[in-house]
């Protein structure tokens, strides 16, 4: 085994290099959204709130923060239902058109999302509900119901096949068997996909830039401020938004793989 | 008269060009336990969830107490199932997972927890009630899993191998279990396994099924002294079947030519078959006997020895006749110690006529 000691520092090395590229930019923009000079240059001025009192006291950014907050929830609850439901089916069912069902519900993440972006547009306006908070509520879920159909599917499929008719043979309705029995099984993942789904919403730009009309979500309004000129409260709003991101999805990692301690 | 408790008249199960259960007839009596046997894919445990309504039958109809239960969902039968893998719900604890079907049943909260300890108590389990599936060995589940079915008080209780997974010193104990608990509540037991030494050791008929049919129905002893046929015979084990022409028969004996010679068998129960016709007949490893010199009467068949296999105090013999076919022959081991087969060339087996049991033809 000591004959692979250089293939493993070269190994942990290639790792932290990956980490460092992945987090870097974000630390610097966390540093930076502490740092009183207005241009992100080292060295560093002195620490200061400002940025983030500036935020604080933007009208617009609390709008964003709360239209962005209404989609991210908004978009978890129809995506994950949704995701359960189509996971579900796929669960309880065969049919011959199976794989073509699979294929058409995982299909949404491989569209490029600026063409996806410009389709809802396009359809949305043709259905004349475009520009609303609903739009991009309605393009969200259909961006990540894909993500929860795989996380929910992926539990259904650990799951012993006798359990359902085993609720049955003793005594539950189809309906009660569903919410007794595969409702609790899936429940960590259930809460699983709801974080990871609201956090993908909550991060999404593409869409949103296009579907929103003048309900900005968060990303929008980062963007906006940036084409207007250099501002270090982008650095602040971003830290807010990578701090939102990160809890969600570590909520939604630890729900998945501690097991259920049972309560005494 | 009464109804049967469980009738099945011809009942066909297809999946899709699949015949797991071809035009299957049989009744279960209340009370009686009844081990459904068969090798995997033999429509033992399709047969089993038919009368939980798990499957719905392609044909024919599955009678309970005279009612024709075809149209009754799973979850309005009182069918409870004890399944191989146990199903336990792992998110519920061992009290929880017993109150389920009481649950189900519109018990209110304290009654149900009431009955669902008083069954964990009867299975020497009430320690464990408040713990976690997960934590449980396997015994601990096999016992949640039986008071899970138990506490509806049904009058009939399905079991589909769930001994399979319990080593071999646990299953004999989960056997007495069952064996007392069935005659303590006097409810009907529906078992089905793919072990011999589990249907023969608690059943009171055992219906022995092959590719869909039913091969035999009877008690233990039945099937095992009188088997109906050479699947029986075969699946049984133990058992020297041979193979030969009918030669000279009367109303009550025939003679059958092979091989290995000619013997002359009791008809038993079958009709007087054709001369010239295959017939089989069995003679049991444990009926046999060995000697090294000829026999002066009854039916013998010259052998050498192969190999030996001691199990316990019981020691198998594998023989070579001279056409090269194999025979077996089951004894004490203290018997076989008083006799010196090493030296022997030859050695003889032998049986008294009305020892072969004759099967027929098929």
């Amino acid at each position: 085994m000591s004959d692979n000691r250089p293939l493993r520092w070269f190994l942990y090395g290639y790792l932290a290099l990956v980490f460092t590229f992945i987090f870097a930019p974000i630390l610097f923009s966390v540093i930076f959204s502490f740092n009183s000079d207005r241009f992100p240059t080292i060295p560093l001025g002195s620490f200061t709130l400002k940025w983030y009192q500036t935020v604080w006291n933007d009208p617009d950014v609390w709008e964003a923060a709360r239209t962005s907050l209404t989609v991210s929830l908004s978009t978890a609850t129809i995506a994950t239902l949704l995701g359960f439901a189509t996971a579900y089916t796929d669960y309880r069912y065969s049919f011959r058109l199976k794989p073509v069902y699979l294929g058409l519900v995982l299909l949404p993440p491989t569209i490029p999302l600026i063409i996806m972006a410009l389709a809802m547009l396009a359809w949305f306006a043709k259905l004349g509900i475009s520009g609303q908070v609903m739009s991009i509520i309605i393009a969200h879920s259909v961006l990540t119901a894909p993500f929860a159909m795989a996380i929910i599917r992926l539990r259904l499929s650990q799951m012993d096949p006798s359990l359902e008719s085993a609720a049955w043979n003793l005594g539950a309705s189809q309906w009660s068997a569903l919410r007794r029995v595969i409702v609790p099984f899936c429940l960590p993942a259930i809460i699983s996909s709801f974080c990871l789904t609201a956090a993908v919403s909550f991060d999404e730009f593409a869409i949103s830039w296009f579907v929103s009309g003048l309900n900005k979500t968060i990303p929008v309004i980062i963007l906006e401020i940036v084409t207007g000129n250099i501002d270090p409260q982008v650095n602040a709003i971003g830290s807010f938004v990578f701090l939102v991101s990160m809890t969600l999805v570590i909520i939604a990692q630890v729900v998945l793989m501690t097991r259920r301690k049972k309560e005494v | 008269m009464v109804a049967p408790l469980v009738e099945f008249r011809s009942v066909v199960k297809r999946f899709d060009d699949f015949v797991a259960v071809e035009r299957v007839n049989f009744t279960i009596e209340a009370g009686e336990f009844v081990a459904i046997m068969g090798p995997s894919g033999c429509g033992k445990t399709t047969t089993l969830r038919m009368l939980a309504g798990l499957e719905a039958p392609s044909e024919g109809e599955v009678l309970m107490e005279g009612r024709v239960m075809n149209d009754v969902p799973a979850h309005e039968r009182d069918t409870p199932l004890v399944w191989q893998s146990l199903a336990l719900f792992p998110f519920l604890n061992a009290r929880e997972n017993v109150e389920f079907g009481l649950q189900m049943r519109g018990v209110a909260a304290a009654e149900r927890r009431r009955r669902a300890l008083e069954w964990l108590d009867r299975m020497e389990i009430a320690e464990f009630a408040e713990r976690d599936i997960a934590s449980l060995s396997g015994g601990q589940k096999q016992r949640v899993a039986l008071a899970r079915s138990l506490v509806i008080e049904p009058r009939i209780l399905l079991l589909d191998e769930p001994l399979s997974a319990l080593d071999a010193n646990l299953v004999i104990r989960m056997q007495s279990v069952l064996t007392k608990l069935q005659r303590e509540l006097g409810i009907t037991f529906v078992y089905v396994t793919h072990s011999q030494s589990e249907a023969f050791a608690m059943a009171d008929r055992v219906v022995i099924m092959s590719r869909g049919h039913i091969a035999q129905i009877g008690s233990p002893k039945d099937i095992y002294r009188a088997p109906a046929n050479r699947f029986v015979a075969e699946f049984v084990g133990r058992n020297n079947i041979i193979t030969g022409t009918v030669g000279k028969a009367t109303a009550k004996t025939v003679t059958i030519d092979g091989s290995l010679g000619s013997f002359t068998v009791d008809l038993g129960q079958h009709e007087k078959p054709r001369q010239g016709d295959t017939a089989r007949f069995v003679v049991a490893a444990d009926l046999a006997q060995i000697s090294t010199a000829k026999p002066r009467r009854g039916n013998a068949i010259a052998c050498s020895l192969i190999s030996e296999e001691f199990i316990g105090s019981v020691v198998t013999l594998f023989l070579e006749a001279e056409d090269g076919s194999e025979l077996k022959v089951q004894l004490q081991e203290r018997e076989l110690s008083k006799m010196d087969l090493k030296q022997a060339a030859t050695i003889y087996l032998s049986w008294a006529a009305d020892q072969a049991h004759y099967i027929g033809a098929d």
